[in-house]
């Protein structure tokens, strides 16, 4: 046996942890790394952010103070993905339990196969979809509102392309709801079958049984999974680029108008110059800033809701 | 080959916790020792410092003195993966490496520590390993197929084979015994009681007839309640523990009085 | 509502007399042929039916009165059934198995109206990208040359629809795989610190909460980072400004997208690793290191790079980061390095809002289509991927 080499003085082999060391270091290193980019992202754009923040307002390009010039868009932007939640949520929810609970397990794979796949599309596509097919189709809806609740002010001045701030709030309805679908799926399906058992031993029918188990199991999940399309729909830039024929900021649904912050910022990045340049960032901050408060705010809810999820 | 082991006053703490207090015990080569108690006694936790595996738990660590044939395995500059290379370890379940075949589990030791073995070699060192383990006739043709293929029983025993195929001295054992059937039970003691005449074999058992059976000399581990260190309360030869021990907490345990 | 009674009334009124007499008929084996004192008082098996009948009778009235479409009557319809359903059950049955029943149908509601628009999107793109793709030379030719001339010609009907989107196909390739060359290695060497080198200290515990924060980035934010930190770098070697322009920028604006998402998925990976393993490698005096490369990664192997894969696939059909990065151009373009590169996704988008001849926007159209159609196929491709290559990496445990 030439193999197997056992020195007796227990210190020997000290050769050996400089792989271990090396290793160790590099791991460490390329975790140091990811801090060291979010850092510089956030001190960029700081940085880059700030003449616009301290210009007057004659110096802007839009001749008006940086915060005028801003509030419409965040305004624009949340009215998108607040309306785009408020369709997607109750239709993804509904998706997702009749996947997991509702559907024979023949249908509900391949459904739940389908769902990801449509996760996946770019946004881009969906903008086309919106922008061709989906604004034209809306004209006659978006008329016909009109004309019967025209009193509202919602509903006031109908476009007549259907390029609207509810067409691109709708096109995002659209882009979010398999992602918030997949991913409550996959809590929902995690629901342990002891709990469900229980509640049906109990003699509860099946909405009972969803009720008393499984969503409380799923509650974080889900609230999670709906601020994740969240942000997904307020940073969406491509989908409301293309459908939105944006303008000033206006209550009424049907009209043209409005603009959100990453749609402003692809429409005039690629030719801004001077303070015009350091505008749009000080917008993108703004942006930034707005999905660092919902994914918080997702964190605080799953944190506060983890003792009763009976996840543990 | 085989070395012997002497542990004078350890102490094992779960960061600020102590879990073991005071440990002096001297263990032969070439025999069986075997480590009973409650649990929760901590006879589990002092095995693993016998090896350094306690270390991977984050926090836990030991005062006190662990010889191996006279040289100190906590001594300053002493590599645990030297420590461990002579002195393997055999889990309670068997965990053979599921992305390699029977063959490159019993290699393991030498594989993935980057050593180049001749074929002629490799292929000595596996039947070698495998023989000493009792699975030869069991697997020898189909030795490219994957380990975890394997029954329970057999599966424990390729990881025995894989402990021995790295030649140790000494070899550890964490209830090998408690996730087989009573056959493959029985086919794994038959394999300790071979592997005694090569090797110092230590083993941790909740079976009192196993440790009955098997071993030469026995510890009675205990602990006093909850949050108290556990304690060795007696070492013996088997059959003294079993039959006439000196403490009153050893003779109701053994006797089944409690635990 | 009141003309909806009489219909649903119709329905019920026979299952009424048939239970009431099983209800009178004596236990034992004399009891009616078919009817256990279980199912008692059970709406019959057509009930369903009966009600759909008349809520689609209702609903054709009421489009009568209004003027008739399709999409109406249907949707009226549905909301008669759910509605009848409800109301027949509650009368006849009791309320929990009313409201059972009425969650169930909102349920399957909610997945077919979901369906909809999702199906109306993939119709959509194949029907309109069919035509684009079987355009000749699309593949193959770029839309260097192609002016508004051609395409007044094309829409006229005088000549074929010429371009393509082979500089958009080069550069979306070399932009994603220099994406996946930077993202990988950082994101896996920082998964595996905190899986195995981090003990869950204070630092891990930061990195996860800003790995956290990073997937939350809007990707057009990622996108001006990108942008300003290469202009920063190459001013600060002097070069002129607009020479940061390239596809690189737009590999780093998409690793910031990426590295969290390859991060996430494989610390899952790797967590999901049997300790047991580690220990057993670690017994066999095996140093860490080669336990982690040798051991931990082959076992999560299968995951990890379907989690990859799946990241690819999501920066593929990354628009806005690019088209602030790497600009756009008409010309293929195979230097990362050097000059405007042209993404798919933002081919699309320019041909969708600069039509190569805006007199005459229907020959771009079709290619943005077709350039939607590539998309989408390519990101399926890479998620079939992501399952063939969980399947094939997958530990074998067969072989008993």
């Amino acid at each position: 046996m030439t193999t197997v080499t056992a020195p007796s003085p227990l210190t020997a082999g000290e050769k050996g942890r400089a792989g271990d060391k090396f290793f160790s270091g590099l791991t460490f290193a390329a975790g140091g790394l990811i801090l060291v980019v979010l850092l510089f992202v956030t001190v960029f754009l700081v940085v880059n952010a700030y003449p616009a923040l301290i210009a007057g307002a004659d110096e802007l390009p839009s001749q008006t103070s940086f915060f005028e010039y801003v509030w419409p868009l965040v305004l624009g932007t949340l009215l998108a993905a607040g309306l785009a939640l408020l369709m997607a949520t109750p239709v993804a929810i509904g998706v997702a339990l009749f996947i997991s609970h509702v559907a024979p397990r023949k249908l509900a794979k391949p459904v739940g196969y389908v769902i990801d796949l449509l996760a996946a599309i770019p946004s881009v596509v969906y903008g086309a979809w919106g922008m061709l097919f989906l604004a034209p189709l809306l004209v006659p809806i978006y008329d016909w509102l009109h004309r019967y609740l025209g009193w509202i002010p919602l509903f006031n001045d109908p476009s007549a392309t259907g390029r609207t701030i509810l067409t691109a709030a709708i096109v995002l309805a659209v882009m979010i709801l398999p992602i918030i679908t997949a991913l409550s799926r996959e809590i929902f399906v995690q629901t342990p079958k002891l709990h469900e058992e229980a509640a049906l031993a109990l003699g509860a029918t099946r909405w009972e049984m969803i009720k008393m188990s499984v969503l409380p199991f799923a509650r974080p999940g889900v609230v999670s999974a709906i601020m994740l399309g969240l942000g997904r729909a307020l940073g969406e830039t491509m989908a409301v680029a293309l459908v939105l024929s944006s303008g000033a900021l206006t209550w009424g649904l049907l009209a043209e108008g409005n603009n959100t912050i990453p749609a402003e910022i692809a429409a005039n990045f690629p030719e801004a110059s001077g303070l015009r340049y350091n505008e749009l960032i000080a917008a993108g901050l703004a942006l930034f800033l707005i999905t660092l408060v919902v994914n918080l705010a997702a964190r605080w809810i799953v944190n506060r809701h983890k003792e009763f999820s009976g996840a543990n | 080959m085989a070395k012997r082991i002497d542990a004078n006053d350890l102490n094992v703490y779960y960061g600020k916790f102590l879990a073991v207090e005071g440990v002096n015990i001297n263990i032969e080569p070439r025999s069986v020792t075997a480590f009973i108690g409650p649990s929760g006694c901590g006879k589990t936790t002092f095995l693993r410092t016998l090896n350094r595996m306690h270390e991977v738990l984050p926090g836990a660590h030991v005062k006190g003195k662990v010889l191996l044939d006279g040289d100190d395995i906590y001594g300053p500059g002493v590599d645990p993966v030297t420590v461990r290379s002579q002195v393997g370890m055999v889990f309670q379940r068997p965990n053979p490496f599921p992305t390699m075949s029977i063959k490159e589990n019993v290699l393991a030791g030498f594989k993935l520590n980057g050593k180049r073995l001749s074929k002629s070699d490799a292929d000595a060192i596996v039947e070698k390993s495998l023989r000493g383990a009792n699975l030869w006739n069991e697997v020898k043709d189909r030795l490219d197929k994957p380990g975890s293929g394997l029954s329970g029983g057999q599966q424990q025993r390729l990881c025995i084979a894989r402990t021995i195929a790295v030649e140790p001295s000494v070899i550890l054992m964490d209830e090998p015994c408690s996730a087989l059937d009573p056959i493959s039970t029985l086919a794994v003691e038959d394999l300790i009681n071979e592997l005694k005449n090569e090797y110092t074999v230590v083993i941790v058992t909740h079976n009192m007839q196993q440790a009955a059976r098997v071993s030469d000399k026995t510890a009675f581990f205990n602990i006093a309640g909850t949050g108290k260190p556990g304690k060795l309360i007696e070492y013996a030869e088997t059959s003294t523990i079993f039959n006439n021990p000196v403490e009153q907490a050893t003779e109701d345990y053994v006797s089944g009085r409690f635990g | 509502m009141t003309t909806q009674k009489t219909p649903l009334e119709d329905a019920v009124s026979q299952p009424i007399a048939a239970s009431t007499s099983t209800g009178d008929a004596p236990a034992g084996p004399e009891r009616r042929h078919g009817r256990s004192r279980l199912t008692a008082g059970q709406l019959p098996k057509w009930t369903p039916y009966a009600v759909g009948a008349a809520a689609l009778v209702l609903s054709a009235a009421i489009m009568a009165l209004i003027g008739f479409n399709v999409a109406g009557w249907v949707i009226i319809a549905a909301i008669a059934y759910v509605v009848g359903m409800y109301a027949v059950t509650l009368i006849r049955e009791n309320r929990r198995k009313a409201t059972d029943g009425l969650w169930r149908n909102l349920i399957i509601g909610a997945f077919l109206i979901a369906l909809v628009p999702l199906i109306s999107v993939m119709w959509t793109v194949i029907s309109n990208g069919w035509q684009g793709i079987t355009q000749p030379g699309f593949f193959a030719s770029d839309m260097q040359g192609i002016t508004g001339k051609y395409d007044r010609a094309a829409q006229a009907g005088e000549g074929p629809i010429l371009g393509g989107i082979a500089h958009a196909l080069v550069g979306t390739l070399l932009i994603t795989a220099a994406t996946t060359i930077i993202s990988v290695p950082i994101g896996l060497l920082a998964s595996i610190y905190l899986v195995e080198y981090s003990n869950d200290n204070l630092f891990s515990k930061i990195i996860r909460f800003f790995v956290d924060v990073m997937t939350g980035i809007p990707s057009i934010v990622a996108g001006l980072f990108a942008a300003g930190f290469m202009l920063a770098v190459f001013s600060f070697f002097g070069a002129a400004p607009g020479a940061q322009t390239i596809g690189l920028s737009a590999a780093i604006a998409l690793s910031v997208i990426m590295i969290p998402i390859v991060v996430r998925s494989t610390e899952e990976m790797l967590r999901v690793v049997p300790n047991e393993l580690r220990e057993a490698s670690a017994a066999l005096g095996v140093r860490k290191w080669r336990t982690t490369l040798k051991v931990v990664l082959p076992t999560a192997i299968s995951g990890i790079a379907s989690g990859v894969t799946l990241a690819i696939a999501r920066v593929v059909g990354e628009t806005a980061p690019i088209l602030v990065t790497a600009g756009f151009t008409v010309a293929t373009n195979w230097n990362l390095v050097k000059d405007w590169m042209m993404a798919l996704p933002v081919y699309i988008y320019y041909q969708l809002t600069t039509p190569t001849a805006p007199q005459a926007p229907e020959p771009s159209m079709i290619r943005a289509w077709g350039g939607a159609l590539v998309l989408i196929i390519l990101v399926m491709l890479l998620n079939l991927l992501a399952r063939a290559v969980a399947k094939w990496l997958a530990p074998k445990t067969a072989g008993r």
